[in-house]
Parts: C-alpha cells; sequence; structure tokens
C-alpha cells in the first residue's frame, strides 16, 4: 500500500517536473491579451459599445469589466472569435446597442454639403476629406461605416449606402449540398 | 526528339474535338451593337475615356489601364457609344458589370495602325504599348502579358513556353490558329523571346493536332526560329501552366509559386498571335479566335469582335431547338452563363452550346465515401477529400494548411467522384472566402492604424494648444491655469462623442447642431432647406444589397 | 451557380458497390461448395434485413430513399457481416448483427460516409461478445460433416431451430480450426497434439476454410487489378500477419500457429481485401494505407494468440479504424513541387 502511494507520488511529481519545465522552455511569447481581442474586433470605431472605439472596449474586456457581446459590427461571428479567444461561452449579441448591419459606407450629397467639417471631427479614422467651406466627400476605401458622420451634419447630407455586390468583390457561394428531403 | 515528362494525375475525357477542327476560321463580322465590359482581365478594371454619344473608330482606346496589373480596352469597330453603365457579362456570377456599348455604323473603319520596331525600342516602353494595346493572356487566366514579359524576377527566364496543349474536350481554337497562322505566332513569340531574354523556345502540342504540329514546325522552319516544337501526350489538364512545364522542361514549380520561379514563362499560342498583330501591325487586341459548338448545327472557329452576343454566335452556327444553356469556355473548367446576350471577352475561348444529351442533369450527389479515387488524377497531388471535407465544414484555416491555394480548379476531381461532389466549387468558396476575409483584415488593420493615428494627432493638437494657452496666460497673469492631461483630455472628448452621439441618435428627427452656428451658415442652411427635404427622402431609402 | 466540370466520369458508388458484391461471388460459392447451403440463406435474409433496417433508418433521419438504397452500401455491410458469421447462424443472431451494424454504427454515426467504425465489423463485435456460443456453432465443412443438410433442413434449422429427425446438434456443427486450437491451447496441449488430434486442419488452412480463402483471394485480386481497393491494404494486412505470426511461430512452434495457416483462414481473406479496404473507415493516404493495413494484420495474430476471442480480425479493424484520423494526419503526402520549396 505504501510502496503504491509513493509510486503514484512519485509519478506524479516527475510528471510536474516535466510539465512545468516544457510550459517554460515553450512558453509562446503571444500578444498581450489586449492585442489578441482588439485583433479581433473590427475596428469599425463606432462606439456602440460604449467605448469611444476598439481599442479601449478590448482593454476593458481583457480586464473582465465588459461582456463579449456588446460590438454590433462584428456580429455573433465576432461574439463567437472572442468567446473561443477568452475560453468562455458564445452568448447572443446584446441588442441594447444595437443590431448587426450589411457593411455600408457613407456618402456625402456634395450638392448639400456646406462645408461645416463637422463631419470631418466625427470620423474616427480621418475618412473625410474637405476644408471649411468646401465640399466634403468621403473616402469610400477608408470609411469603416461606423456612422459617426451622420449624425453632427446640420444639413443632413450624409447618407449610409450599403455595399453591393458586385463582380469584383462577389464570393462563390457555399454549395448547397441536399442530402435530406426537402420535407 | 527533347525528353517530355510526365506530370502527376490528369484524365482522358472524351475529347469532342473533331466537330469544329474541321472547318477553317470564318472571319469576323461585324454586330449592330457590341457591349465591351472594362472588367476583362486580372487587376483594376480600365478606365473609359470616352463619352456617350461619342464616335469611335475600330481599334481607338476606349478606356485606358488604370495601374500596373491592368490593360486597356479599344473599340472593336467603328459606331457610337450609346452607353457607359451596368449591362450583362459572362460572369459565373451573373452579376452585371461596367461596360461600354458601342452601336455600330457598318463601316468598320480603322484608325490609324502605327507598327512599332520593337528591336530598337525601350523595353519598358514596348511593355507600356503591350499593356495599351490591350494585350492579356487569352488562354483563360487573362492576366496582363506587359506584366508576365517583364524578365526582372529571380531567376532569370532561360525557356519560354508556347501553350499549344488545349486539353480541354471540345475546344478547337488554338488549334485552328496553328494551322492557319503558324508565323505570326511564331512572329510574337520572337518579340517575347526578345524581352523576356530566353535562350529556348518550346511549343507544346498535344499529339492530337497533328496538322497543327506540322504547320507549327513549318513556320518555324520558313522563318528559320530555333522553336522546338514537342508533341506532347495528350492528358486534361496538360496545358495548364504547371503541367506543361513539367512535361516540356521536367522542372517542378514550387508549391505556392509560379512556373516563373523556376524560370519558365509560359504564353497561350492566341496571345502569341495577338501580340504579334499589335505589335507588327499596330492592331490592339480587339478580336479572338472563339469555338462555337456543342448543340449547333455547324460547329466552327470563328474570329469574334469582343463585345458580340454570343446569341449571334448561336444564330450564324446554326442554333438548334433543345438548348439549355451556353458554357463559357470548357467543360471542365467553363461556366454556365446567366444569358446568351453576354458578350464574347477577351477570356472566351469557347461557346458551348449545351443540350440534355450532351450535358445531361447531373445525378444527385451522395455523401463521400472516402474512395480516394479522386486522389490519383490530382495534378497538384494534393488530397482532394480532405480539402473537400475542410471546405465542407467550413475550416478555412486547416484547407488552407493543406495546400488549397495549390489547387488549380482543373475538375479532375470533380469528373472522377462516384458520389458526384461539385468539389471544384467547395474550393472555390473556400479561397473567394479566405481572400474577402483576408480583405477585411486588411481593411481593419488600416482603420486602426488611421484610427491610432487620429488619436495621436487630436493628443498633438491639444498639446500644442494648451501649450499655446499657457503661454498666453503666463504673460497675462501670475498664476497658470489648472489643466487636466492631454491624455484624459482625449479620452474624456471620445467619450463625451460617443454620448453626443447617442443623444443625437435619439433625436434624429429634428436638425443638429445648428445652435453654435453663424448667421451666415444658418442663412445658408435655411437656403436648401426645401431641397434637403426631397434629397432626404431619396438618399434614405436603403439601397438593398443585391441578392444573387 | 455552376459546377466546373460539366462532364462526369460514368461511375457511382452504386458501381462500387456492385462490383465488391461481384468479386464477394467466387467467396461465396466456394462457401456453398464446402460448407453448403446455409450461407446463401444467411446472406439472402442480412440483405433483406439490410435494406429494411436503411429504409427505416432513412425515413427516421427524413432523407430520401431511392438513391441511399440504390447505392447498395447497405447490402454489401450485409454480405460482409453473413459471410462472417458461422454459416447455419439462427436467424435472430443476423438480425442483432444487423441492427447493430445499421442502425447504431452506420446511421447513428451520420450515414453512408460518416460512420467511423466499418459496420459490419461492429455488428460481428457485438454478436460475438453477446453471444459466443452460437458464434462458435461453426457449420462443419461437408467433406466433414455426417449428413450434409438440404437446402430445406438448412432453412429450417436457421429460421425454426429444427433439426432432421435423427440428427444431433454434434453432426451439423463443428468448432472452426481456430477455435480448436484455441481450446486445445487453454488444456496445455502443443500445437503439434491439436493438430494430430483434430479432422478440422486441412492440407494449409482448416479443411473447406483453406478453399474459401483462396476464392476470396481470387475475387480480391479482381477487385485489386480493377482499381476499387488500393494495393496497400490488402498487402500490408497479410504482410502484418504474415510477419507477426512468422515471428511468434519462430520463437515457439509449439504453441503459436504457422503463418501460413493464418493467412489461410477465410476471415483473413475476407479482412484483408473486403473489409479493411473499407473506404470509409480506412486511411486515405498512400503511406497511411500501409500502416494501417499492417496494424490490422499485427493485431489480429496477436488477439488471435494472446486474446480472449479465436480470431481477431474483426477487433484489429476495427482498432485500426479508431487511429485513422491520426494516421492520415501525420501521414500527409507531399504536394506538387513542395520538395523544392522550404
Ligand atoms: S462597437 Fe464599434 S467601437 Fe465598439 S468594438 Fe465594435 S466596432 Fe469597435
Ligand atoms: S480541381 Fe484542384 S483538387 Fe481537384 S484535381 Fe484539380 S487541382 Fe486537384
Ligand atoms: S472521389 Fe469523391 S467520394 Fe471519392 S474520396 Fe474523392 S471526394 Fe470522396
Amino acid at each position: 500500500m505504501l510502496t503504491a502511494i509513493l509510486v503514484m507520488a512519485g509519478i506524479a511529481v516527475a510528471v510536474g517536473a516535466v510539465l512545468g519545465f516544457a510550459a517554460l522552455r515553450y512558453k509562446v511569447e503571444g500578444d498581450p491579451l489586449v492585442e489578441k481581442i482588439d485583433a479581433i474586433l473590427p475596428q469599425t470605431q463606432c462606439g456602440q459599445c460604449g467605448f469611444p472605439g476598439c481599442r479601449p472596449y478590448a482593454e476593458a474586456i481583457a480586464k473582465g469589466e465588459a461582456d463579449i457581446n456588446l460590438c454590433p459590427p462584428g456580429g455573433e461571428e465576432g461574439v463567437k472569435k472572442l468567446a473561443e479567444l477568452l475560453g468562455v461561452e458564445p452568448k447572443p449579441l446584446d441588442e441594447s446597442h444595437g443590431v448587426q448591419k450589411p457593411k455600408s459606407v457613407a456618402f456625402i450629397d456634395e450638392s448639400l454639403c456646406i462645408g461645416c467639417t463637422l463631419c470631418i471631427q466625427a470620423c474616427p479614422v480621418d475618412a473625410i476629406l474637405g476644408a471649411a467651406k468646401q465640399m466634403h466627400t468621403i473616402i469610400a476605401a477608408e470609411c469603416t461605416g461606423c456612422e459617426l458622420c451622420v449624425a453632427p451634419c446640420p444639413v443632413d447630407c450624409i447618407s449610409m449606402v450599403p455595399l453591393k455586390e458586385d463582380v469584383g468583390n462577389w464570393k462563390w457561394k457555399y454549395p448547397v449540398f441536399k442530402l435530406k428531403q426537402v420535407a | 526528339m527533347m525528353e517530355l515528362h510526365r506530370f502527376p494525375g490528369g484524365i482522358h475525357p472524351d475529347e469532342q474535338k473533331a466537330q469544329s477542327a474541321a472547318r477553317p476560321i470564318h472571319a469576323a463580322f461585324v454586330p449592330k451593337k457590341l457591349v465591351v465590359p472594362l472588367r476583362q482581365h486580372i487587376g483594376q478594371p480600365a478606365k473609359p475615356v470616352v463619352q456617350v454619344g461619342e464616335h469611335v473608330l475600330k481599334g481607338q482606346m476606349i478606356a485606358e489601364a488604370d495601374g500596373y496589373v491592368s490593360v486597356a480596352i479599344h473599340a472593336p469597330s467603328s459606331g457610337t457609344v450609346t452607353d457607359i453603365g451596368l449591362a450583362a457579362v459572362p460572369h459565373p456570377s451573373g452579376l452585371p458589370d461596367l461596360c461600354i456599348t458601342i452601336a455600330t455604323d457598318g463601316k468598320d473603319e480603322w484608325m490609324a495602325r502605327t507598327p512599332v520596331d520593337w528591336r530598337n525600342t525601350d523595353p519598358a516602353a514596348l511593355r507600356g504599348h503591350v499593356r495599351d494595346m490591350g494585350i492579356v493572356g487569352l488562354g483563360g487566366a487573362v492576366f496582363p502579358s506587359s506584366i508576365k514579359l517583364d524578365p526582372a524576377g529571380n531567376p532569370p527566364i532561360h525557356t519560354l513556353v508556347l501553350n499549344g496543349g488545349e486539353c480541354e474536350p471540345w475546344i478547337t481554337c488554338d488549334d485552328r490558329l496553328m494551322r492557319e497562322c503558324a508565323e505570326d505566332i511564331l512572329e510574337g513569340a520572337r518579340i517575347m523571346q526578345h524581352l523576356l531574354g530566353a535562350s529556348r523556345v518550346i511549343a507544346g502540342i498535344e499529339d492530337n493536332k497533328p496538322e497543327a504540329i506540322a504547320a507549327m514546325r513549318a513556320a518555324a522552319q520558313k522563318l528559320g526560329l530555333a522553336v522546338e516544337v514537342a508533341a506532347m501526350p495528350t492528358i486534361y489538364p496538360g496545358g495548364g501552366g504547371k503541367q506543361i512545364t513539367k512535361t516540356l522542361t521536367g522542372l517542378d514549380t514550387p508549391s505556392g509559386g509560379r512556373t516563373t520561379d523556376v524560370g519558365v514563362q509560359v504564353f497561350n499560342m492566341g496571345t502569341s498571335y495577338a501580340l504579334a498583330r499589335a505589335i507588327l501591325h499596330g492592331e490592339p487586341l480587339i478580336s479572338r479566335i472563339v469555338t462555337v459548338t456543342g448543340h449547333v448545327l455547324r460547329p466552327q472557329n470563328y474570329e469574334v469582335l469582343i463585345g458580340t452576343p454570343m446569341r449571334e454566335l448561336l444564330l450564324r452556327a446554326g442554333e438548334r431547338d433543345g438548348t439549355t444553356g451556353i458554357i463559357m469556355g470548357g467543360p471542365m473548367m467553363g461556366f454556365d452563363v446567366p444569358n446568351p446576350d453576354v458578350p464574347v471577352v477577351k477570356s472566351t475561348n469557347c461557346v458551348l452550346a449545351k443540350s440534355a444529351e450532351l450535358f445531361p442533369p447531373k445525378p444527385r450527389e451522395l455523401p463521400c465515401i472516402r474512395c480516394t479515387q479522386c486522389v490519383p488524377v490530382c495534378p497538384a497531388e494534393l488530397q482532394p477529400q480532405q480539402l473537400y471535407w475542410f471546405a465542407r465544414a467550413k475550416d478555412l484555416g486547416k484547407a488552407q494548411e493543406y495546400h488549397l491555394f495549390d489547387c488549380i480548379e482543373c475538375g479532375c476531381c470533380s469528373y472522377v467522384c462516384p458520389s458526384h461532389i461539385p468539389l471544384v466549387d467547395y474550393y472555390r468558396f473556400a479561397k473567394s472566402e479566405i481572400w474577402a476575409r483576408e480583405k477585411e483584415k486588411r481593411l481593419a488593420d488600416t482603420a486602426r492604424d488611421r484610427h491610432e493615428f487620429r488619436l495621436f494627432r487630436q493628443e498633438r493638437e491639444k498639446k500644442e494648444k494648451a501649450e499655446r494657452l499657457a503661454a498666453k496666460a503666463q504673460t497675462k497673469k501670475a498664476e497658470a491655469p489648472v489643466l487636466s492631461t492631454p491624455e484624459q483630455d482625449a479620452k474624456q472628448k471620445l467619450i463625451q462623442e460617443a454620448l453626443a452621439r447617442a443623444q443625437a441618435k435619439k433625436a434624429a428627427v429634428s436638425p443638429k447642431n445648428v445652435d453654435n452656428l453663424s448667421p451666415v451658415k444658418q442663412a445658408e442652411i435655411a437656403e436648401i432647406e426645401a431641397r434637403r427635404a426631397k434629397i432626404r427622402a431619396i438618399a434614405k431609402q436603403p439601397v438593398e444589397p443585391e441578392q444573387p | 451557380m455552376t459546377a466546373s466540370a460539366h462532364i462526369l466520369q460514368k461511375g457511382s458508388v452504386t458501381r462500387v458497390m456492385l462490383l465488391v458484391l461481384a468479386c464477394l461471388l467466387p467467396g461465396v460459392l466456394a462457401y456453398v461448395w464446402q460448407f453448403g447451403w446455409g450461407i446463401v440463406i444467411n446472406l439472402a435474409w442480412a440483405s433483406i434485413l439490410a435494406l429494411a433496417l436503411e429504409a427505416l433508418a432513412l425515413r427516421l433521419r427524413s432523407y430520401p430513399l431511392k438513391p441511399f438504397l440504390a447505392d447498395g452500401s447497405a447490402v454489401v455491410t450485409a454480405w460482409l457481416l453473413a459471410l462472417s458469421l458461422p454459416p447455419l447462424a439462427p436467424w435472430w443472431l443476423t438480425l442483432v448483427g444487423m441492427l447493430f451494424a445499421i442502425g447504431v454504427a452506420k446511421h447513428l454515426y451520420g450515414g453512408l460516409g460518416q460512420n467511423i467504425f466499418n459496420p459490419a465489423m461492429i455488428g460481428f463485435a457485438v454478436l460475438i461478445i453477446s453471444f459466443p456460443a452460437q458464434m462458435t456453432q461453426w457449420a462443419a465443412p461437408l467433406s466433414l460433416a455426417a449428413q450434409p443438410l438440404t437446402f430445406g433442413e438448412s432453412l429450417g434449422f436457421i429460421f425454426g431451430g429444427g433439426l432432421p429427425p435423427g440428427l444431433g446438434l454434434d453432426a451439423v456443427v463443428s468448432a472452426t480450426p481456430l477455435d480448436t486450437l484455441r481450446t486445445g491451447l487453454l488444456q496445455q496441449h502443443t500445437l503439434h497434439e491439436i493438430q494430430a488430434a483434430s479432422h478440422v486442419f486441412g492440407s494449409v488452412g482448416g479443411v473447406g476454410g483453406e478453399w474459401v480463402a483462396a476464392a476470396y483471394l481470387a475475387g480480391g485480386l479482381i477487385l485489386w487489378a480493377l482499381r476499387i481497393v488500393p494495393w496497400q491494404v490488402p498487402a500490408a494486412f497479410l504482410a502484418g500477419i504474415w510477419l507477426t505470426a512468422g515471428f511468434l511461430h519462430w520463437a515457439d512452434a509449439g504453441r503459436y500457429a504457422a503463418p501460413w495457416f493464418q493467412i489461410a483462414t477465410p476471415s483473413a481473406m475476407l479482412g484483408a481485401f473486403f473489409i479493411a479496404t473499407d473506404p470509409v473507415t480506412g486511411a486515405t493516404t498512400p503511406r497511411g494505407r500501409l500502416i494501417f493495413g499492417l496494424g490490422a494484420g499485427f493485431l489480429t495474430v496477436i488477439i488471435r494468440a494472446f486474446g480472449g476471442y479465436p480470431d481477431g480480425v474483426a477487433f484489429a479493424i476495427l482498432l485500426m479504424n479508431l487511429c485513422v484520423p491520426l494516421i492520415d494526419a501525420y501521414t500527409q503526402p507531399p504536394v506538387f513541387g513542395a520538395a523544392k520549396k522550404k
């Protein structure tokens, strides 16, 4: 009996030592958690999560101060990835912060724009070009679709245009593989 | 006789080439309307340089290359530009794309054509000219030839391969072109060799085209060119770039690489011909040879102006009852076009009319039984069944790890699969999904960078302002004003912005931010108030994303 | 949406399965010739059960019946199981086996192409664990039987359990050579004594059984030549048996049967060409198949020599089925042009 206990204890110690050594020796030098979370967030910088941008939200998640389901642009898929990274159960998107919408870009009706520069100040990624009293225009490729510029515009000349599928960005669809009977 | 090598995999589908190979190439005809897409090549679509209503001459540039990976587009015949906008194009998505529509005047009037003395032209300028003449690879990939003709790479190109494989069933356009225009093809090859500095030129032709082989040999002799004409065994996909390189030179293109990595550049016969026409005769790429075959009365090859509706070709070749659709390209790698009115484009090597007898509906798919019949036929030596499982499970990372991007989409695996699984569709799905995600990632990264830069800029501006204020205050008063740290300020400001945004959203109905404006601005606002209401109604209408 | 490859080779799952059945026919004929009508009745009964159970399972899972019944995979499973059971197995034995094969091993795992374990072998394993007595009542080879059963009598025995008057059970059934060997060894006899004492041993394998094994081999070679089965699996399986048995026999010829004898059993040949080669549950890479076959052969002999059951083919194959994902993952062949880059 005693020998058995001793043997088991010996094995446990040996295995523990090996594991401990391995953990030290092969330590994965990864990004800090905040970076990893930030890499998953969509970088729309829209503030819908209640934080002033994706990075602050990432920091809040890392500190455990915020839930993982607050980012509408990231959608369910984003929540899933965060859950995977943090090793927690995925949950549905918190709809009180907004719902996921198709990706859009802002469009300025240049005939209405009065050049007030308010939208420029609102844009989190400097995707709006223009100077005081001059027509403004959006660099569509840089626009994240955050909608932050829509509200400040005094003449309501900014609208969100959903990105249309065209030959350039079209994707092959998942093949339909009908095994089951269509009822 | 040179030594040939066997590439791995491959199949022997029914050739079906005799029908169209027997008749000579039918000369080009001018349809009433030409619809010329701006995206006919890999890379950036061309930028239109004409206006609606403008009269254009045959061969006139109507859209210019937009960037390095792009080529120009030319008017295939003389006439008037009637439209620049979305029109149906041959694309697997069935989505419309930007096209320039020309109503032809029937005169088919050429612009001035100027041949180029290529031997005495600077290579870079010559490549620019090739791009402006709209030359792209006509074997199907439509990659801009000007880029492929740039030898600036590692290692240097030692061998130029002229690809006359034409391994897909039904297609005979290169076969006929070689029989009828071998000399032009070789003239083009001469220019390519000059640009690439290749020491060796090999024309690889599958041995089911003996006439073409003979014609090419005779032409090489006549022109006194040291072109080796090799008769390759007929195996699909022997005309694939990596495959023909292996067959002719024995070199294995590295996984994930191109044939240029082993010093071999491959051009299609038709490309070489188009290049010769462009450089030696000043004719841009405005037509190509198209095999019209399948369920038609007179299968034949046609010289076709780019932009000619496919329906016109069917009519000329004798449309038959029971046509169930059109495949653009061959039966292995081609795709169904959305309707017969789509135009012929630079990549259209074949217009294949379908019928229920020639292309019966596919039997139902069954689950993969792991029989691995797909493995020995794969020319890329992949494990198609594993790629399929991963693609099906949307495990994109694993699919990539198992070399998804080495798949050339040849369709050999789909062809042999006893469960009739459309394997290639899964690979295409996985590939385009991966590309889309990479693009998304890139966009997110730029957004992050730009946001960070903005925060940095704001902070700096704030600091500068604070310093200015402090300096001012110091001169005015003895005590300095208490300042919060700039970091806190920036954060505070952002939070306030977000809050303001949320509040503003609630009050979305009434105009905002009008309180603190100057009277001038307010006057402006009033001025456009009426217009605004109207425009708002239009602008706020949600544009539905297109659902295929 | 259109699929690349608008044309397809003539070929289908049905064709593959029918060819497998066709190549089993020589074995079946040899069976009838050597052991009487029982096997035919069992085959028919198992096939009917397979189709019925398959239809039931498909219906429950709301899959379409026609394409999946027509694929023939259920019948192949039925034949493989029936050929592994004693030729005069009672009807309910087959029923239980098929229930587990089709219902559990196949459909609970997702049906055609999804199962991890070979369905026929699962059925067999369940039976040999649950009904060891019935599973070892092998029909005696006709050449040894006192009075061969007629077709009608076989039918009566299988479905009614009754024997024609005057015949004892011992007259129609006997232990298989492997079983005889096992019992003898347990009684501390040497191999030599056992073989001398029993008449079930033929020139290489068992009486009758060796002919059946030869017929399986013939059918298997056709399958092999038609490239329905990869060459690696049968070759490696038989090599695995040969090497392991050869080593044991060399170490102690008095305890361990000779490699020839081990290979010439019907179960080994059936396993090598028809069961281990099941694509769904086997390895898919060339090297993986060699490993799979070698492993299965090795385990077969080990179980025969040291295990609690007379035959080890079924367990060996099931164990190797378990290792398939691992084997596949570690034996990825290089892709075209992979050697150069790195
Ligand atoms: S809600 Fe907006 S700001 Fe918040 S994490 Fe998502 S994209 Fe970034
Ligand atoms: S389509 Fe791709 S996976 Fe299939 S055989 Fe061709 S290269 Fe291999
Ligand atoms: S040929 Fe079809 S069924 Fe066979 S392994 Fe490949 S994908 Fe699976």
